[in-house]
Formats: C-alpha cells, structure tokens, sequence
C-alpha cells in the first residue's frame, strides 16, 4: 500500500469510522434538511428524527452480528 | 458564561480526558517496561506535531462563513458522536467488551517487553509507540477542541477545558503510578457521545437553514431527550441479551 492510499485510509478511518452508512446518513439528512428549510415547512425536525433511525439501525446491526 | 459555552466547555472536559487516559496508559506501559525518556520524547514530539496541526487547521477554520462552518462541523459532530455513542451503548448494554485500562496495560506491556531491543540510550520503540498513541488519541481531541471552540468563536475555553483535562489525568497517573483503572471511562464516553450527538444535531440543522424552537433553549431539550432514549436503548438490548442468554442455556439444560 503507498503512504498516499495509507493517510486516506486513515482519514477515512478517523472520520467515518466503522459504519459509512452512519456517515452517509448524516450527510443525506443534512441535505433533506437545506432542502425542507427553504420550504414554508419547519425543518429543525429532520435531523433529530434522522439521528434517532441512524442510531437504531446501527446498533440493530451492530447486536445482531 | 453562556449555557451554550458551559456545554462546550464540558463537553471538551470529558472527551478529552477519555482520551487522555487512554494515552496515558499506553505511555505508562511503555516507559515502565522499556525507558521512561524514549517514552516521554515521544510525547513531546507528538505534541509537536499536534500543535503544528491546530495552527494550520484553526485559522483555516475560523476563516469560513459561519453557516458553511456550522454544517461542516455539525455533519462532522453528528458522524462522531454516533460513533461514540453506538459504542457506549453496545458496552453498557454487555454486547461490546468494556474498556478496561488494566488488560490494555497488561497487553502493551507484554508487547514492549517481547520486542527486540538495540543497544544505546534511545529505545525506537517506545518512542514510536508513545509517540503513536499521544498522537491518535489526541488528534480527536484537537478536531473536537477546533471544531466546538471554531464555531461558537471560543477556541479558548476549548482549549483551556482540554489543557485543564490532561493536566488532572497526568496528575493522577504520577500520583497512582499505574494505569487509570478506576477512572469511569465507558460512563464518560457515553455522556461524550450524548454532547458530540446533541450539538452535532443542534448546529447541523441551524448551519442548514432550520430554525430551532426556542432558539440555543433548544439544546435543554436535545440533550435530555437523547440521554434518556439512550439508557432506554441500553435497557432494551441488556433484556433482550438477557433473553438470549436464557434461551441457549434452556437449550442445553
């Protein structure tokens, strides 16, 4: 492995950690947030309903391994 | 000090000495097994380099748009404290082994005393390996400090919470002599994880145009509501690993 793919291996590693769905999760609730915020719609809502299924589908995962 | 601010400064606090006493614990077991100053120059060097990575990250971040920064750094907050706070969660329910500070000195230290040693003063491998886990444990540290301290523009009492966190835990580790143990350390990283979960939340909704009820009021009801969803998680899985547990032993009675 080449120190190059070696650092962005661990910059992955160190953000993303061990569940990327966690991550990309976040990133698709952040946008559905931008996109509900400039609606007449409330959009401060999204994110905590977002983070409540991010974290049971993770630990369903991580209990049934 | 604000109710924000007071949060940001707890929250460092915390973090930080989870991971203070992790390093520590590596750095003790090298330096007990191997040699004190490879070990200690190796804390030294990493400080270096943590330092160098906070002056060049901490202006570039204090230089964006507050709205651009509050995303970035929410998003970023969000993805950590899941992470932290799935882990708490796994280990106080039983599913996941506790972090126990006496096995991983044990283990680093059989590890130092079984690998090859040269001759002369300077031992490589403490210093790698002291130098290695100051380094890892505290660039989380430095992201959350630069991060909590660049968007509430109070890198300060960022920093000062997490200077006043390894000062405590080196302190206690001169004075025990051995690893923290007794520190609670998986609680610690729970009540982290709530923090990181919450303010992620809080500042990844505003930096994307959300208008929270009640404005910074708001985090008084996140942090709570996600403490007790949180313990009710761990309850739910320890009975239901509980229940499994039941159930294999009813199969081999």
């Amino acid at each position: 492995m080449s120190r190059l793919s070696a650092v962005a291996l661990a910059i992955w590693d160190f953000v993303v950690g061990d569940d990327w769905r966690v991550a990309l999760g976040v990133a698709v609730a952040i946008a559905v947030t931008a996109l509900v915020a400039d609606t007449s719609v409330a959009a401060w809502w999204v994110l905590p309903v977002a983070v409540v299924a991010l974290l049971a589908d993770s630990l369903r995962r991580a209990a049934g391994r | 000090m604000s109710g924000q601010e007071l949060g940001l400064a707890i929250a460092v606090f915390l973090a930080c000495s989870v991971e203070a006493v992790e390093a520590l614990t590596i750095v003790l077991a090298v330096g007990a097994t191997r040699s004190w100053s490879s070990a200690l120059s190796g804390v030294g060097a990493a400080a270096v380099a943590l330092a160098a990575i906070v002056a060049a990250l901490g202006p570039a971040l204090t230089a964006l748009p507050i709205g651009v920064l509050r995303v970035a750094v929410g998003g970023l907050l969000l993805v950590f404290g899941l992470q932290w706070l799935r882990k708490a969660i796994l280990r106080a329910s039983g599913l996941k082994a506790v972090h126990d500070e006496a096995a991983i000195f044990a283990e680093e230290a059989e590890a130092a005393r079984a690998a090859a040693r040269e001759q002369g003063a300077f031992d490589g491998y403490s210093f790698a390996i002291a130098f290695k886990g100051v380094l890892l444990e505290g660039l989380e540290v430095a992201f959350i400090v630069l991060t909590f301290g660049a968007n509430q523009h109070h890198v300060g009492i960022a920093a000062a919470a997490a200077a006043v966190a390894v000062a405590l835990v080196v302190l206690a580790g001169v004075a025990a002599r051995a690893p923290l143990a007794r520190v609670p350390e998986n609680t610690l990283k729970f009540a982290v994880g709530i923090m990181l979960t919450s303010f992620g939340t809080f500042w990844g909704a505003e930096g994307a145009g959300a208008t929270w009820p009640g404005g910074d009021a708001a985090l008084l009801a996140i942090i709570p509501s996600l403490a007790v969803l949180s313990l009710t998680t761990v309850a739910l899985l320890h009975r239901s690993a509980g229940d499994r547990a039941g159930a294999v032993e009813s199969i081999h009675a």
